[in-house]
């Protein structure tokens, strides 16, 4: 601690120290750039809990380190999609999280969901979506459909931009396509390489970063693009004076939610637990959203969030708009969408 | 007294330890594990099941159809060419271009010429990540070299000179990354050449062409040789340049290996194409130890 004593949490520490129900540590594992320091901050105060965090940048990656038997961590957050895997392999606790008094915050929406029906391992953490976002300005219209990316007109050939890995991409696909995700059907997967290969002459770039920059300098018309990260390139190019707008095509969006869990290794289980209880609180899990720039699942966190993330169309999704989350596939599936990635990049 | 040589040669054994060591834990212990993980069998999420398996090597070379049958399929193979292709052009570019920059440091006079290296080597302070981003600034759309025609209106707003998201784009990423490393090393050798040869030539009569194909291209060929082999080698594995550069269209090696240790969580096929990778530079470094001989037999004369 001596050396991040330059850092945010000396000053917490000292104010905690000097607390009588100072005890106790907490170790996270996050994602990089998704804690809030404001947030952490407040816990600490209000628990005399001391939190060290550590981050990682794909979920590959921790369940990798989980596999292979990391230690030390007491929270880790893991995708919807991953969920699944860590209970079946029994990397994580059972919690109980139905039975804490925060959990009555959390919206209908988010509560019991497919990858945790009975809410025993996971809180519901931020979630987003993947879609499209497109210049209305030099577009003409409002996008509709996956078509317009897919198949695009003439004027918007040469300025699509693709992300980079196959994950959402070929789920839109398979929404466009009106198939069912990680799809085992040879022929229904031909056709979606099909759809992609149809594509590629039209697409300047197959890449997950960078598409504001590609967007507000025009090198791009539409492109794959998330909610957050559309949120953040809105707000720049309206500076410049552009229009970006993440659109929700009739099709739907890609969803992908994360949740909180406590690794089977965790040292400190009670000191996990309160964080749980802590997040799911309006204020707590609305200083952490505007940290983030995601949306959250508590009921009135919206009154401690920005203003402008408040309002953001991309984090509030219209009512009318469908989100179809996405699953891990099995090997099976999985090694259909690598060889078609392949077969389209190669 | 006898046995002092054998104290030599304990003494040089263990003078040699330490680099032996270090050889031995940071290169042969992980070539070892690569290979080894190659011929395993994939975990669905990630990781190995303990079995052994050549299904890596074979999926390079084919496809698994539906009924289990094999069919020879190009697509590994097709990108395996197009990284080496790439990886030459890259190199030949760098030799075009840095060629002629060692030859004039090496005619400066002698203090001048650790200036000119160091401005040579200022860029490897910068990471190589920053220096790429700097590209699309340059080659992109309305970038530095689009504005002067815009201003000019030989360009129309809607219209886009395309330098950019293409292979063009890429050889000049790659031969901007790596061309220090062509330069230093053929400076080096033409720093050590004895330019009286230069002028004994030109006294006989020989034409510029000559001299430069008889005399200095020989004498410089070490250098030369070592230049292309340090640009070639970290050009077949490049993702960097290709991705940001060249909009990631095409998959080269490196992206392939990064996309199998990732995405598709295949680690078994991802060490099977690091060690391919692998193989391509034991053949060029074979031809290289082959080539650098030839050239001691030519100093002898």
């Amino acid at each position: 601690m001596k050396i991040k004593s330059m850092l945010w949490t000396t000053v917490t520490l000292t104010f905690a120290a000097g607390m009588a129900f100072a005890e106790g540590k907490l170790n996270i594992y996050n994602w990089t750039d998704y804690t809030s320091p404001e947030m952490i901050e407040k816990f600490e105060k209000e628990t005399g809990i001391e939190v060290t965090l550590d981050t990682y940048d794909s979920n590959e990656t921790l369940l990798a380190k989980m596999q292979a038997g990391a230690t030390g961590y007491d929270i880790i957050v893991p995708s919807h999609n991953f969920i699944p895997i860590y209970i079946a392999e029994g990397l994580v606790q059972e919690v109980d999280v139905a039975a804490m008094p925060n959990f009555q915050n959390v919206k209908e929406r988010w509560r019991n969901p497919e990858w945790d029906p009975e809410q025993k391992y996971s809180v519901p953490f931020h979630w987003g979506s993947a879609s499209v976002a497109y210049r209305p300005d030099l577009y003409g219209k409002k996008l509709e459909s996956y078509g317009e990316f897919f198949e695009p007109a003439e004027e918007v050939r040469g300025r699509i931009s693709v992300f980079k890995t196959p994950e959402e991409i070929v789920n839109h696909a398979h929404l466009y396509l009106g198939q069912k995700f990680c799809n085992e059907d040879p022929a229904e997967m031909q056709k979606v390489q099909d759809l992609l290969l149809a594509q590629k002459p039209y697409v300047m770039a197959y890449s997950s970063e960078g598409m504001n920059d590609r967007l507000i300098n025009g090198d791009a018309i539409i492109s794959n693009h998330w909610n957050g990260y559309a949120y953040k390139g809105r707000l720049l190019a309206e500076e410049a004076g552009k229009e970006l707008v993440y659109a929700y095509p009739k099709e739907g969006v890609i969803g992908w939610a994360d949740g909180l869990m406590i690794p089977k290794s965790a040292e400190n289980v009670e000191n996990a637990k309160i964080f749980m209880n802590f997040i799911m609180d309006p204020e707590n899990m609305g200083i952490q959203s505007n940290f983030a720039g995601y949306g959250g699942p508590i009921e009135g966190q919206e009154a401690f969030m920005d203003e402008s993330l408040r309002n953001a169309p991309e984090i509030n999704i219209p009512d009318d708009a469908t989100v179809v989350f996405s699953f891990a596939c099995n090997a099976d599936a999985q090694s259909l969408i690598d060889r078609v990635w392949t077969n389209v990049l190669r | 007294m006898a046995n002092l040589p054998e104290n030599a040669a304990l003494r040089r054994t263990l003078a040699l330890g330490p680099a032996l060591a270090i050889i031995g834990i940071f290169m042969l212990i992980p070539v070892i594990i690569m290979a080894s993980y190659s011929f395993l069998e994939a975990k669905s999420f990630g990781g190995v099941n303990w079995v052994f398996s050549g299904d890596a090597y074979v999926q390079l070379f084919y496809e698994r159809m539906l009924d289990d049958s094999l069919r020879l399929s190009p697509g590994y193979l097709i990108i395996i060419g197009r990284s080496v292709a790439l990886a030459l052009v890259a190199m030949v570019c760098c030799l075009l271009v840095g060629f002629p920059v060692a030859w004039f440091i090496a005619r400066q006079p002698l203090r001048q010429r650790n200036m000119w290296i160091l401005l040579i080597t200022i860029p490897f302070w910068t990471n190589q990540l920053v220096r790429t981003f700097a590209w699309i600034i340059i080659l992109g759309r309305n970038g530095v070299i689009e504005v002067p025609f815009r201003w000019t209106g030989l360009l129309a707003p809607e219209q886009t000179l395309g330098l950019m998201y293409s292979n063009f784009a890429i050889t000049v990423g790659l031969t901007y990354t790596f061309i220090p490393l062509m330069v230093l090393p053929i400076y080096a050798s033409l720093e050590k050449l004895d330019f009286s040869l230069v002028e004994a030539g030109a006294d006989l009569y020989s034409s510029r062409w000559e001299t430069f194909s008889n005399i200095i291209i020989p004498l410089s060929k070490p250098g030369i040789i070592a230049g292309c082999l340090l640009v070639f080698i970290p050009s077949l594995g490049a993702f960097i340049q290709p991705d940001l550069l060249g909009g990631g269209k095409n998959l080269m090696l490196g992206t392939l290996v990064q996309f199998q240790f990732s995405t598709a969580r295949n680690w078994p096929f991802g060490s099977a194409i690091a060690m391919i990778l692998l193989a391509f530079v034991v053949v060029f470094l074979m031809l290289y130890a082959r080539a650098s001989r030839g050239s001691k037999s030519l100093e002898v004369h």
